[in-house]
């Protein structure tokens, strides 16, 4: 991935984030991402993200795992080696739900979470930017990329007004890249260059 | 504004003391950075000298043979399965109380759910425990599950209930691992990115999966978490019936009855409230943490100890007025003279049992016996010996007199090395609960501080001048830039 330009601003209050996301967007700044400690409800709608689809794939994957269940005890048992259990049908499917369940479950619950890992990009030794340390502890923080168009004093101005409470602007990495934590911090603090605004 | 909700005037707020978002971090992650007690390094030393008895006693049986337990001709599972059904009765309450409770929209939920999910996964792993080492040639373990092999292929039966506990358990461990850890990251990424020490910021950098709490994260993050407990509510309740099913598809007087899956659930619920009492009426004390853990939390599960206690109670009666009104001659004895008959060998076991699980709790009809934290501890642990003692009636009771009437002098008592591994695995669940009381957040941080600006004291006021607005108002502006 590149390395790009951005604008940072902190706020340490949901209300303020609310009124600022869409007064940059209707400014017109390219958003980069809004990081915060916790979920809240709405920002996403705020900030104008479509809906996830990762229930859908948790769907797709039961239906996968119901099917396959069914399916392969199905075949061993009327094809493959058919066992008289206790003068039992052949194809006992009362008997097979069970299983059919907790495969359902199973492959659901581990598909969705892969998806999750993939499509956040999550794995042990994945090192991301981070853009303030406080954003998962109390601040939330708004990242506005820099373009041509949007000079980096401009942005920054701007956040003041929309009341965000310390503002700086980065360089950084967008994607990830393999890395440690205790190694490499440096980095945040030289490419910081801070600007004030009250 | 919506996004605030309202909150009920007549209930105490689920946060105390005036706190904001950081001292939030800090109370929960302080226990974390600081060295560890005195007391915890007793305890975890204690557990750990458990452990190690444990694995020695599972070595003798490995090496000596099933032989090495008291196991004889007519009881063929005694205290292994009873403990196997105990550990996993006890697993339940972590997912019921992070899934169920979930859906339910119960906000204190959020104070407990994460110590309780990983009391869960403990409970689930010294389950497991049993049923394995039962197994006597553990070498071959791997033949209960479906692979293609050179005998035939020979596959396991998929009708079997035993087949079906393979499934249940481990879909059981694996989701509520999944579930535990994908609520982790976020928090774990706090830890992560307070940490001063190089170690500590390897170690939670590895653990946070470089999690940075991106918006759109955090909308997968919610819709994850939601999916994975409307899955975890329906498998919580399969767990516990497909044991019971272990029971109760056998054709074993005192197994076969139909009361049974409803019934085990009931008291898995009731047990594994009790173990997450007995555990966090202690951690909330060493930690500190009785703002966050409050007397509400220690009553609302209090409620819940007696209400399922009475639905266990139920059903010990309906099983008795079942057997009496079935007229069958074996079912009956089972019931009136194997269990209910204070003087037969095992009497004792049965009225230990009613009046630990059924007459006990129902002190917590009373308020201010709910509210008591010596109380809670104390019936805690008697629930607990109450539940073990109900596997044990249901298993020994209805074996130790089979249809072979020269059989049945033997009474069963367990050896050392039955007793030495059902210690083993108290050591392994406790050596796994300090550990993860040590180095990962016991309260779920993110979750706290979502429901903080519903609860906490000081936003209460800014939150009302906030709601003044018309939520109309709020409403079109998202709709509107929904569109763009």
């Amino acid at each position: 991935m590149a390395i790009k330009k951005f604008a940072v601003g902190c706020f340490d209050e949901e209300g303020v984030l609310f009124d600022a996301v869409k007064r940059v967007r209707k400014a017109g700044y390219k958003l980069h991402d809004v990081y915060t400690p916790f979920p809240i409800h709405g920002l996403d709608k705020v900030m104008g993200l479509r809906d996830t689809s990762i229930h859908t794939a948790g769907f797709i994957y039961a239906v996968f795992g119901t099917v396959t269940a069914l399916s392969f005890m199905t075949w061993v048992f009327t094809s493959d080696w058919p066992l008289n259990i206790g003068g039992k049908p052949m194809f006992a499917l009362p008997a097979w739900i069970p299983i059919m369940f907790e495969f359902t479950v199973l492959c659901s619950c581990v598909g969705m979470v892969l998806t999750f890992c993939y499509l956040c990009q999550l794995a042990p030794f994945v090192r991301k930017h981070h853009f303030h340390l406080r954003s998962t502890d109390d601040l939330f923080v708004m990242v506005i990329e820099c373009t041509p168009k949007t000079s980096e004093a401009e942005v920054s101005t701007f956040l003041g007004t929309i009341g965000a409470k310390e503002i700086n602007v980065q360089r950084a990495e967008t994607g990830w890249w393999l890395g440690r934590y205790d190694r490499e911090q440096k980095l945040l603090d030289t490419r910081t260059e801070t600007v004030t605004v009250h | 504004m919506a996004l605030l909700k309202y909150e009920s005037q007549v209930r105490p707020p689920l946060v105390e003391g005036n706190k904001d978002y950081h001292q939030v971090t800090e109370d929960i992650v302080r226990p974390i950075e600081a060295p560890p007690s005195r007391l915890w390094w007793i305890g975890f030393l204690i557990s750990v000298a458990l452990l190690l008895f444990g694995i020695y006693s599972v070595y003798r049986e490995v090496t000596y043979g099933v032989g090495q337990w008291n196991l004889n001709k007519t009881i063929g599972w005694g205290w292994d399965i009873t403990n196997f059904v105990w550990w996993v009765g006890i697993g339940h309450a972590g997912t019921l109380i992070s899934a169920i409770l979930l859906l339910f929209r119960q906000g204190w939920r959020t104070g407990v759910n994460r110590a309780a999910e990983a009391m869960t996964i403990f409970a689930v792993m010294c389950a497991g425990q049993f049923p394995i080492w039962h197994m006597g040639r553990v070498w071959m373990a791997f033949f209960v599950l479906p692979y293609p092999n050179t005998r035939g292929p020979l596959w396991v039966n998929f009708n079997s209930p035993l087949l079906w506990d393979v499934f249940a358990i481990s879909t059981y461990f694996t989701v509520s691992l999944l579930f535990w850890y994908s609520g982790l990251i976020p928090d774990l990424a706090t830890v992560r990115d307070r940490a001063r020490l190089k170690w500590r910021k390897a170690m939670y950098g590895v653990l946070s999966f470089g999690w940075t709490g991106s918006t759109k994260h955090w909308q997968r993050h919610e819709s994850l978490s939601l999916v994975l407990a409307g899955l975890s509510t329906p498998l919580v309740l399969s767990v516990h019936t497909v044991v019971s099913f272990d029971f109760a598809t056998s054709v074993i007087p005192g197994w076969h009855t139909t009361i049974f899956p409803p019934y085990f659930v009931a008291g898995a619920i009731f047990s594994g409230f009790a173990m997450v009492q007995t555990l966090l009426v202690v951690t909330r004390k060493v930690l500190h943490l009785e703002e966050y853990i409050t007397m509400e939390h220690i009553e609302v599960m209090n409620k819940v100890i007696v209400l399922t206690g009475s639905i266990v109670g139920i059903a010990y009666l309906t099983e008795l007025f079942v057997a009496w009104y079935g007229q069958n001659k074996y079912e009956g004895w089972a019931f009136m003279e194997n269990r209910a008959n204070l003087f037969s060998p095992y009497g004792w076991a049965y009225w230990l049992m009613m009046s630990c699980n059924v007459l006990s709790p129902q002190i917590f009809w009373f308020r201010k016996l709910r509210r008591n934290l010596t109380v809670t501890f104390f019936m805690s642990v008697i629930v607990n010996i109450g539940m073990w003692f109900e596997r044990f009636v249901i298993i020994v009771t209805s074996l130790y007199r089979d249809y072979l009437p020269s059989s049945w002098s033997t009474y069963y008592t367990p050896t050392i090395w039955e007793i030495g591994f059902y210690l083993g695995t108290f050591g392994l669940f406790f050596t796994c609960f300090f550990l993860f009381a040590k180095f990962f957040p016991v309260i779920a941080l993110a979750e706290i501080k979502h429901i903080l600006k519903k609860s906490g004291e000081n936003y209460k006021a800014h939150a009302a001048d906030i709601d003044r607005k018309p939520t109309s108002e709020f409403f079109e502006e998202t709709h509107e830039t929904n569109h763009h």
